[in-house]
């Protein structure tokens, strides 16, 4: 039989840790906080970016297609190869090789604003394929009854391909957010700012453990709502 | 309505090649429902997409309603495509859009405005039967429901023509039949000319007034369904009325082309003193004809005689083993 005292004294070498964490909680939420607006902001823009650049994109690998609305072959294989040059790229290494680009487009290398290069360019080829997948789900017979209809291709495109494969673009964007949410974790690394940033400075640099807990904590929660935010808008739309 | 002359097609695969369309001629009269049958592979939907040039030969010509297609590219095309309907074998409606919506869609392409076209696609629902369903969506249909919906979608445009695709073959026969009902009812009221295909012989015999048997590419008969029955040796007879191969030498088969009401059968015996055995047969509906098909041993001493007479009356005989 276990010795009650013994319970307690376990019970305490596990309370005692999240106890002092959940103590020093106020006093490192104003840095927290101004971390997670970093993240947040790094991740709205290059989002933002990725479904500009990347949708077009990705509408293209399915048009200029062989069996497309506007077969290119050439032109196909042009943008599927640098996709794919894009996608091999550790998020790392991509970081660092577009490091001109970046001081070129927003003057610094360091900071949330420039982070925001690399992560776009990062992004786009990813939500690239992702919308070309959920495109290719688009029932033939449908896009063939449109032509029927004597439909134009831009409105093949516009009314048919990308209403129909909403539910696949919705979920693939969500994927590109939560990948966007990691990558940026990476990008504090190189001075991007961040709850990565904090991570790495205060939580490896100088080994406070509460903050890497902390950050580790936001992170998941943000992932979490972007996913149940996702789902469930992806559920409405599928439940027709 | 539909003149299509000396259709060619070849599709290419990686080694080989494969014929379609072997000059096939196709003639389609105004007001009339045009049944093509055969075997998948047989080129019909390769034919029926020609028509719309939704796949375009590589000879030939296509004419809609005294339009040349096969003339036609880009704007002129896409405005013909409007005026000729088409119909789907697994219906391609829209998922992300009502049954209103779906119907509407040929209207918003061809720049209809907003308050016509809510006219236009109440009309059209009524007309299939689906009033009450305009807000529901494709998924909460029954595939009846769904032709319905595709049928309505195919005369939302006012056409003249309309092109069915297998339109009943993913259904069941009850359904399958009131699509069939449907689609006579909208040739009869609305003046349609209906081409369609199909792998089910029941189609053409329910509502086609002429047919056209395809195999390899090739029309291997075509003309008015109760003259191709009334034709000696004709493939459409013979798929309409399937009969025992159970006959001998004494064995005709007997092909009423219209409704006759006389009972030949009998008279022969009392006239011609032969004994009639009959092996088998049916009688169908066909065009709004009764038609029937009867194989039968005939024997006596003036067998040749009572042939003669059926076919003076207007019956057409055929002899086993000729």
């Amino acid at each position: 039989m276990t010795n009650p005292a013994d319970l307690l004294l376990a019970s305490t070498a596990v309370a005692g840790p999240v106890v002092d964490f959940l103590r020093e909680w106020p006093v490192m939420w104003p840095e927290l906080w101004l971390s997670t607006q970093d993240t947040l902001y790094m991740v709205w823009w290059a989002s933002f970016f990725s479904v500009l650049f990347g949708l077009p994109l990705g509408v293209l690998l399915v048009t200029t297609d062989r069996g497309g609305l506007t077969p290119a072959p050439a032109l196909r294989a042009v943008l599927s190869t640098v996709v794919n040059v894009g996608r091999s790229l550790p998020f790392i290494v991509l970081m660092v090789a577009v490091l001109a680009l970046t001081r070129l487009l927003v003057g610094t290398t360091l900071g949330p604003t420039a982070a925001i290069v690399p992560l776009s360019i990062g992004a786009v080829p990813f939500f690239a394929r992702l919308v070309e997948t959920s495109l290719r789900e688009v029932d033939r017979g449908v896009i063939e009854a449109a032509h029927a209809m004597g439909t134009r291709k831009v409105s093949i495109v516009g009314k048919v391909m990308l209403p129909e494969a909403l539910a696949g673009l919705i979920a693939g964007l969500v994927m590109t957010v939560v990948t966007l949410i990691s990558y940026s974790a990476m990008a504090g690394a190189i001075g991007g700012g961040g709850l990565g940033d904090l991570a790495i400075r205060e939580g490896y640099q100088r080994f406070n453990d509460h903050y890497l807990w902390a950050t580790v904590i936001l992170l998941v929660a943000i992932v979490q709502i972007v996913q149940s935010l996702g789902d469930l808008l992806v559920r409405r739309l599928v439940n027709r | 309505m539909i003149d299509a002359v000396g259709l060619q097609k070849v599709y290419r695969l990686k080694k080989k090649q494969v014929t379609a369309l072997n000059g096939v001629d196709l003639h389609v009269r105004s007001g009339e429902i045009y049944g093509v049958v055969g075997q998948s592979g047989a080129g019909k939907s390769t034919l029926l997409r020609s028509v719309n040039l939704l796949e375009r030969p590589d000879q030939g010509t296509v004419e809609v309603d005294g339009q040349a297609l096969t003339s036609l590219h880009g704007t002129g095309l896409r405005g013909a495509r409007r005026r000729i309907g088409m119909v789907h074998q697994h219906f391609a409606l829209l998922s992300s859009r009502t049954v209103a919506g779906n119907v509407a869609f040929p209207l918003e392409v061809a720049g209809v405005g907003r308050a016509q076209r809510r006219t236009k696609v109440g009309e059209l629902l009524e007309l299939v039967g689906l009033g009450d369903k305009a807000r529901a969506y494709p998924s909460q249909l029954s595939g009846g429901q769904k032709q319905r919906v595709g049928i309505a979608r195919a005369l939302a445009s006012d056409p003249k023509v309309l092109l069915s695709d297998e339109a009943t073959s993913a259904l069941d026969p009850e359904t399958t039949e009131a699509i069939l009902v449907l689609l006579r009812r909208l040739r009869d009221e609305l003046g349609l000319t209906i081409l369609l295909i199909t792998h089910e012989m029941d189609v053409i015999k329910r509502i086609c007034d002429s047919a056209a048997i395809m195999a390899d590419g090739e029309f291997l008969e075509s003309g008015r369904v109760l003259d191709l029955i009334g034709t000696p040796g004709s493939l459409l007879a013979r798929s309409l009325f399937p009969l025992p191969d159970n006959g001998g030498p004494d064995t005709v088969v007997v092909t009423y082309p219209r409704s006759f009401d006389r009972p030949f059968m009998s008279e022969l015996t009392r006239r011609f003193d032969v004994d009639v055995n009959i092996l088998g047969g049916g009688v169908e509906e066909v065009a709004g004809q009764s038609v029937g098909r009867l194989s039968v041993d005939l024997m006596g001493n003036r067998r040749t005689e009572a042939i003669d007479y059926l076919t003076q009356q207007g019956l057409l005989v055929e002899e086993a083993g000729q």
